[in-house]
């Protein structure tokens, strides 16, 4: 264009005042990809980039819901008969520790955000933060550990739907669908703890020498958001399957 | 040939190649790729209209025959027309005409052709290894219970291709939200971006239930357990509401690329500021939105609840709306243009008119009572095709043409271009229109022998089609010739708007020497033809 020195523009990414042509001029304590402007710019892509991926997400676990909400919708008294097979005690033990963790998941986007930018402080929360995450990660890992011994214990009780599955009564296929759905939830919503877990180890180590600090978290606020939502994903999967008939 | 100067097709090796980051060589990867896809779906499409041409199932046998519409299908549906302008035009074309030097998430773009790229092989090995006999829905229980053949091997690949376009999606959003040149304000950014935004928004929200759907299907078929099989208490009507609470919005991954790409082609040679700017670019949002809540429309005779298909049909009337409006808008920004009819033009105008017939049988189709006549003939067969191939595929070609000097330095010669064009629009219509009319007398799809009284227009059809093969042949003989013999095509041969028509073709690595600042509303042509003379007429003379 070719009167565009003449107007001045503002940096669609940061609202800053930005200057045609000063692409690279930018000193960033952090040094960004070459796409990107600047840090800020980078930051704000990738947390948006998060969010979708979130949204992405809802949908997929929102298939699943549709098919729970059709057919509790047609099967309510067989759906009742099944989720009291199900362990309210167990259910109970992984959302406490799951909301435990993501307190911690919390407080180490918390301690990142709030450590100024000097070589001690930084190594000082970098190993708060590192042991914060990796709290959460063990957190998660036990919430696992806990899946699988229901999973154990299903098994044992012929609830795991195709051959050996067994449940007396007229009500059986309806009862083994809520069961495959059940496994279909909680088994993919484990998937997703999982890769929680690694994410937060890697980030754990990557944090332990102060890499990061108030004027660059992203990365731990990101995966923090992918955290909070796997939590999120389990509040609605307790009450959905563990409390919707009275015992 | 010496090169001017360095630009983004400098470095030769394949590894250069397998392992670049720049959107321009993600863009030409996939254009490469979905060539190859479609060429293969469009031999089985080519062998079901030789095994139509008479009325006695002779060619092929009829599990053959079953086989070639499900590979047409699914390879044509998921391995070309989603993938196919935002993956080769959005990708090489968005960032570019956003003034940034690359999409937000370039490693993540490269990651979505790999996973593109292991989606297709494993449908390709379905197709190989035996083929798929479902048709490309899926539907349950004929694809839990009685499909033979690789279900599952094609089902993966749609999955895993479903990631790649989620990854797309994902990018192409954030870009336009966050790698705008400055002064390029929302209502500044070309119409283009607009589809494409739109476009991204249902790749992110609707492919995820795909996916889901796909999945309960392979635990169906592996557990041996009834999610989707009324015997076992399953219901098949939750399939079908799934699949097409994600193919629905998909029939508009595969339009609203195109309607970007005419919006640009139709004022770019109109010489005119586009009628109703902001009137397009919510359309093109409206469509994204609406698309999401019409699905059951594809159940209308499945024994859904009469009260949900009124609710359907009536929103199916609603969703045209906005595509009606484009319609208007482009024709009023052609009335009094500076027309000249290059290739993409001639593209465009075909897309218009093809689109409008093919938006315009959708409304008998979206009408309960016709629909009772209409289902599963080919009169369907006939109205999707003039959206997706009349409408998507011409846009495609138009575009290519349209940005082929910026692709690739060289123009195209015009003359074979603009024949090309029209010997497309003239197969197209003699191997669609006839199945309108078969679809009214009652001939049903997905059948490889017919009655005798409907062969005239099989016959016809099948002309059609040889024809039509012609005009997608003749474009990869003289575009591929273009590449060495094509004329250079300087920055803006077409004299046109928008920031990638500022830097070289082909472009530098980088896109940009400079960050671009943007400081005119879009489609300001009054303003660009009195500092960018018109070349185009001299263009077109000289070859
Ligand atoms: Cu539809």
């Amino acid at each position: 264009m070719s009167d565009a020195t003449a107007i001045a523009a503002t940096d669609p990414a940061t609202g800053n005042a930005r200057a045609p042509g000063d692409a690279v001029a930018r000193a960033d304590a952090y040094p960004h990809e070459h796409q990107f402007d600047n840090l800020a710019q980078q930051t704000d892509a990738a947390r948006l980039g998060m969010w979708l991926f979130l949204a992405t997400e809802v949908l997929f676990f929102g298939g699943l819901f549709g098919a729970y909400t059709a057919y509790r919708y047609v099967y309510y008294h067989a759906f009742a008969e099944a989720s009291r097979e199900l362990s309210v005690l167990f259910g109970t033990l992984d959302t406490a520790v799951l909301l435990t963790s993501s307190l911690t998941m919390a407080l180490a986007v918390f301690t990142a955000q709030s450590t100024a930018d000097s070589p001690a402080a930084r190594r000082r929360s970098g190993r708060t933060i590192a042991l914060l995450l990796l709290a959460t990660a063990a957190l998660g890992a036990g919430f696992l550990v806990l899946h699988g011994f229901e999973y154990y214990e299903d098994y044992q009780e012929h609830h795991f739907p195709g051959r050996t599955f067994f449940f007396p009564g007229a009500e059986s296929g309806q009862v083994e669908l809520f069961f495959i759905i059940y496994f279909c939830l909680t088994g993919l919503h484990s998937l997703h703890v999982l890769i929680g877990v690694v994410l937060l180890a890697v980030m754990a180590a990557l944090s332990w020498k102060g890499r990061y600090y108030g004027g660059y978290h992203n990365p731990i606020e990101i995966s923090g958001l992918y955290w909070h939502f796997v939590d999120m994903v389990w509040v609605f999967l307790f009450p959905l399957l563990y409390l919707i008939a009275p015992r | 040939m010496i090169d001017l100067r360095e630009n983004y097709l400098s470095k030769h090796t394949i590894r250069s190649w397998l392992l670049t980051i720049d959107h321009k060589r993600i863009g030409l990867l996939y254009l490469f790729t979905i060539l190859i896809f479609f060429l293969i779906a469009a031999v089985a499409a080519g062998l079901m209209r030789l095994e139509l041409l008479t009325p006695q199932g002779d060619l092929l046998l009829p599990e053959t025959y079953n086989k070639m519409f499900t590979i047409h299908g699914v390879l044509m549906v998921w391995f070309f027309l989603i993938p196919s302008i935002p993956t080769v035009l959005g990708n090489f074309v968005l960032p570019l005409v956003l003034g940034a030097r690359d999409v937000a998430f370039p490693k993540l773009n490269l990651l979505s052709w790999y996973l593109f790229i292991l989606g297709g092989s494993f449908a390709l090995y379905g197709v190989f290894a035996g083929g798929v006999d479902t048709g490309w829905t899926f539907y349950t229980p004929l694809s839990t219970t009685y499909a033979n053949g690789h279900v599952m091997t094609m089902a993966a690949g749609v999955f895993i291709a479903g990631f790649s376009s989620i990854l797309t999606g994902l990018n192409f959003i954030v870009t336009t939200h966050k790698m705008r040149a400055p002064g390029l304000t929302w209502m500044r950014l070309p119409l283009f971006v607009w589809a494409l935004y739109a476009t991204s928004l249902i790749m992110v929200l609707a492919t995820p239930v795909l996916a889901i759907t796909l999945l309960l299907m392979t635990v169906e078929r592996f557990w041996g357990v009834g999610i989707f099989n009324p015997a076992l208490g399953g219901d098949p009507l939750l399939f079908q509401h799934l699949f097409w609470f994600y193919s629905h919005p998909a029939v508009y991954i595969m339009i609203l690329p195109g309607m970007g790409v005419v919006s640009e082609l139709i004022t770019c040679f109109s010489r005119k500021k586009v009628f109703g700017y902001s009137f397009i670019a919510f359309s093109s949002m409206a469509i994204a939105v609406l698309g999401f809540v019409v699905w059951g429309h594809h159940m209308f005779s499945t024994g859904q609840s009469a009260y949900a298909g009124m609710v359907f049909s009536f929103l199916s009337f609603l969703v045209s709306v906005p595509s009606a409006i484009k319609v208007f808008n482009w024709t009023a920004t052609l009335y009094k243009g500076e027309i000249t009819f290059s290739t993409p033009m001639l593209y465009a105008l075909g897309f218009i008119g093809l689109f409008t017939l093919g938006g315009l049988t959708g409304l008998f189709l979206a009408t309960l009572a016709a629909d009772i006549h209409l289902t599963d003939t080919y009169f369907v067969v006939a109205h999707f095709h003039y959206v997706m191939v009349g409408g998507m595929v011409l846009a495609f070609m138009g575009g290519l043409h349209y940005w082929w000097p910026k692709i690739t330095g060289r123009l195209y010669p015009e003359k074979a271009g603009q024949l090309a064009a029209m010997i497309t629009f003239v197969g197209f219509n003699l191997t669609f229109f006839p199945q309108f009319l078969l679809g009214y007398l009652g001939m049903p799809r997905r059948y490889h022998a017919y009655p005798e009284e409907f062969q005239i227009f099989n016959v016809l059809s099948t002309a059609g089609a040889s024809i039509l093969a012609v005009g997608y042949l003749l474009p990869v003989v003289y575009l591929l010739w273009s590449l060495k013999n094509g004329q250079r095509a300087g920055e803006n041969p077409w004299a046109a708007t928008g920031l990638e028509w500022t830097t070289p073709s082909p472009p530098p690595e980088h896109n940009f020497d400079q960050t671009p600042v943007v400081t005119r509303p879009p489609y300001d042509y009054a303003y660009q033809s009195t500092f960018h003379p018109r070349e185009v007429e001299q263009t077109l003379e000289n070859v």
